[in-house]
């Protein structure tokens, strides 16, 4: 997937940094006009589409499995809240442990194919574990984990007040985003941009291109992770629909929508596939065929996604 | 009783019976996603969708113009083959000179649509299809009984797996096919038209899918579901035995279907997940597929 990021240059910077501020502000003041626990979900999303974008975006590899590791932190953490009682910082850590190992193992099979056969591998693998959750006896199955408590983060900070929560959800994602923005934008990052553009000519230039991957995968799936287990603590819920191939696709509809291969594409595209499923959710099963026609229409038509067009506007990459 | 392994006859018999059945569908579906892919370079994520589309089609006919099941067999694939060669005419032809992921990404929301239209129309209950009357019974063969029905599938689906691959493997029309998926500039310089037989192609394809659709329905009930998580094992499937052979597809095919099958009989706690852990062990010592070659 051809996506336009060349090296940062000051202009640019500038431009992302303004895009930063609004971002931040956007979600700072959001709560005056929106529902605090939709904001949360999206921020938890954006985190979770950005480190999606990292492989897609930045690597050139389309995982369409991504939600097992969203689902098994989400897991993961409910069940180190519940029954290990783990304070929330703690359990979050432990959801994005168990998705980080889970990359390696997950990341070490799939990467050995590309293109294709990598997204058909990474959804096959993320089916292998959807069943592994309906049938494994701590994931309580159909019900999932239900009220999982928030707890007090670090023993101090009492997280069922929804102020806290979502102090503590702002704060979580703008760390995920930086560290990502760094790594897109670190001497790794470019290596990584080299082998999207050309992976025979990465390993001809001395790098051990199948490592860098893996890294890259590692780390998306443990940012994803985090995202995960965030949410879970967010609803206090870990279910089944978590792990399922439909929010697989949903992380590859936020980023085809917000732009693929941008800074902030997957922030804007989980804002707006979120809102139009709160927006729709009278509709039932339409839902599907809605998200079914834009994901038609951003292929055909709008390939380079809001913030993408956006960028091409102003010229500036975003 | 005899026993096999500790299991008695009879069960071990209807489970293998069981994994064959599948295992004629998985064939079905990977040879014609395979069949796509090698012209189009594109995997079609909407199979499971025609698959869907073709049992449905088979409904319509018995219950709206009373044609049953042999009419069926005939005028699914078709009907299903003509809205696969609009949906390439109209969309998947804009995307061959782009990334080969946005045929994938296209397919899906194509079946997202499907799927839910389906639903929004039928519910996820299912219909219920009947077997034709000349096919009802069965044999007794001395160990097992043997329903009519589904000796039919599975030697129905080896007949059209074996012709798909006599046709492309052995005819003249299938060595251009075969041209065209190498090098179609090539073929186009010698004057076939390419582009109609990539239609032809995706059509063919599709078609497949719906007939493998039509013989589930008796099996199966109709249902706007039954070809979503199918598809995604298939896709197992077509990594295990990889795409680069038609042979290759059916055996795969077959043979991952009396996998699970005997996994229902040893450990019926992985019979849904076998065939993913097979597709692991396959990538971890032949990432290529049991008889793919790595490009």
């Amino acid at each position: 997937m051809s996506a336009v990021l060349p090296a940062a240059k000051s202009g640019e910077v500038g431009a992302q940094r303004i895009a930063f501020v609004v971002m931040l502000a956007f979600f700072i003041l959001g709560p005056l006009v929106m529902y605090p626990v939709f904001l949360m979900k999206v921020m938890c999303f954006a985190l979770f589409a950005a480190a999606f974008n990292l492989l897609i975006g930045f690597v050139g590899l389309l995982s369409f499995g991504h939600a097992m590791f969203l689902g098994t932190a989400g897991y993961v953490c409910a069940h180190a809240a519940k029954v290990w009682g783990f304070t929330p910082e703690l359990a979050i850590l432990a959801g994005a442990a168990a998705a980080a190992a889970l990359g390696l193992v997950t990341g070490l099979l799939a990467i050995r194919r590309q293109g294709i056969y990598f997204a058909m591998i990474t959804l096959a693998l993320a089916q292998m574990i959807f069943f592994l959750c309906l049938q494994a006896p701590f994931t309580g199955g159909e019900d999932g984990i239900q009220a999982v408590p928030r707890g007090r983060l670090l023993g101090l900070l009492d997280l069922s007040n929804v102020w806290n929560m979502y102090g503590t959800v702002l704060v979580i994602f703008v760390a995920g985003f930086l560290l990502i923005y760094r790594t897109v934008h670190s001497p790794f990052g470019q290596v990584l941009k080299a082998i999207r553009e050309n992976e025979a000519r990465t390993t001809s230039l001395g790098y051990n291109t199948t490592r860098y991957k893996l890294m890259a995968f590692v780390l998306s799936a443990a940012l994803s992770g985090v995202a995960g287990a965030t949410n879970a603590l967010v609803f206090q819920l870990a279910a089944l629909n978590s792990v399922h191939w439909s929010m697989s696709g949903e992380v590859v509809l936020m980023n085809l929508v917000g732009g693929l291969g941008t800074i902030f594409g997957p922030v804007v595209g989980a804002f707006v596939v979120l809102a139009m499923e709160n927006y729709l959710a009278t509709l039932g099963f339409w839902i599907t065929i809605v998200q079914g026609a834009i994901f038609v229409l951003c292929v055909l038509a709008f390939r380079r996604g809001i913030v993408g067009e956006l960028g091409r506007l102003m010229r500036k990459p975003i | 009783m005899t026993e096999i392994f500790g299991i008695p006859v009879q069960a071990f018999m209807g489970q293998l019976l069981i994994g064959l059945i599948n295992g004629s569908f998985y064939a079905l579906l990977s040879l014609g996603l395979a069949v796509i892919f090698g012209l189009l370079n594109i995997i079609n994520f909407t199979h499971g969708a025609q698959y869907m589309m073709g049992a449905f089609v088979a409904w319509f006919l018995l219950n709206k113009t009373g044609m049953g099941y042999w009419w069926a067999l005939v005028v699914a694939p078709i009907a299903v083959g003509i809205v696969g060669v609009i949906i390439e005419r109209t969309m998947l032809k804009q995307l061959y000179k782009l990334d080969h992921l946005y045929g994938l990404l296209l397919t899906f929301g194509l079946a997202l649509i499907i799927q839910g239209l389906f639903r929004n129309e039928y519910g996820s209950s299912g219909l219920p299809y009947s077997i034709p009357s000349q096919l009802t019974g069965g044999q007794n063969l001395g160990f097992m009984f043997l329903p009519n029905y589904r000796a039919w599938v599975i030697v129905f689906s080896l007949v059209v797996c074996f012709s798909t691959w006599f046709v492309i493997e052995k005819t003249k029309l299938g060595s251009y096919l075969r041209a065209a998926t190498e090098n179609p500039e090539l073929v186009r310089a010698f004057g076939i038209n390419v582009p109609r037989m990539i239609t032809v192609t995706y059509g063919f394809g599709v078609g497949l899918a719906a007939l493998a659709g039509v013989m589930a329905a008796p099996i199966y009930s109709v249902n706007p579901l039954m070809g979503e998580n199918l598809i995604i094992v298939v896709f197992a499937v077509v990594v295990i035995g990889g795409m680069g052979s038609i042979m290759g597809s059916i055996v795969t095919g077959f043979g991952l279907g009396i996998i699970e099958g005997l996994t229902k009989v040893f450990y019926p706690e992985a019979s849904n997940t076998v065939i993913f852990i097979v597709m692991a062990i396959v990538l971890a010592i032949r990432p290529a597929g049991l008889f793919g070659t790595q490009k």
